[in-house]
């Protein structure tokens, strides 16, 4: 499907610092195409972000989020070797799990 | 393949009916596409069942004051306090006034940064709900040269 997320995920003082950068067009649903009809809404909706298979982070997105939508996160806690994982479902009902590990 | 698109479709269409009839609380995994269709930043919380907001020092949101690319603006939402339950980002001036929503756990910083679509000039908020239900905000004006919605 997509292409895969970017995850990078680096430890600093008890904390790791995520940032992701994710492959979706995030269309708003106001765009008209070149024959003028417009083109559906077909944005992410849900994101769940995991540290080690607990949930520490969920969102709700509307269409006004950027096209590659990038997010930036801190986990408390984290060390290098932790499993980061990052989920989204879109209104289309597709989704995508990435992950990386912190660094 | 056909099954399983057939149970999320189901399982989409049975949250979608709950969430618009308000069923749901706040911070439910469900999306909330009545609080994404809010036009303004009392009717967002409304949507979501919450009381009017206060303008706090506490919250903090980071941005450009000018932003080249309506298309992609960088914004940011944190707070300092504790006990946050829900981040809220929202643009007053687009046809869909909330951007994003992210429900912090203990296990995160209260600190999110996210790109955001931007129609036109406008303030742009960050909400920080906490555990004891206060609601809070902090705003900034970011003007945009080029629209962002697709205009």
């Amino acid at each position: 499907m997509a292409d895969p997320m970017r995850i990078r995920a680096q430890a600093a003082g008890g904390n790791a610092t995520v940032r992701v950068l994710m492959a979706h067009e995030m269309e708003t649903g106001q765009r008209k195409d070149a024959a003028g009809k417009v083109i559906p809404a077909w944005h992410i909706t849900n994101i769940t972000a995991t540290h080690n298979g607990n949930t520490v982070l969920t969102g709700e997105w509307g269409p006004a989020v950027a096209k590659n939508p990038f997010l930036q996160f801190i986990v408390k806690g984290a060390k290098a070797g932790d499993k980061i994982s990052i989920n989204w479902k879109d209104n289309r009902g597709e989704s995508r799990t990435d992950e990386a590990t912190v660094s | 393949m056909q099954t399983r698109r057939k149970t999320l479709r189901n399982s989409a269409l049975v949250a979608g009916l709950l969430a618009a009839s308000g069923l749901f609380p706040g911070y439910a995994l469900a999306f909330n596409a009545k609080a994404f269709e809010a036009k303004n930043l009392t009717d967002v919380l409304k949507a979501l069942g919450l009381g009017t907001p206060t303008e706090s020092k506490d919250v903090s949101i980071t941005g450009p004051d000018i932003a080249e690319n309506g298309a992609v603006v960088p914004v940011g939402a944190s707070t300092t306090l504790a006990g946050v339950k829900q981040l809220l980002l929202l643009v007053e001036k687009n046809p869909s006034a909330l951007i994003a929503s992210f429900n912090v756990s203990d296990s995160v910083d209260a600190n999110i940064t996210t790109r955001a679509k931007m129609g036109q000039s406008s303030d742009v908020y960050a909400v920080a709900l906490l555990a004891d239900g206060r609601v809070l905000f902090a705003k900034k004006e970011i003007k945009v040269t080029l629209g962002g919605c697709g205009g």
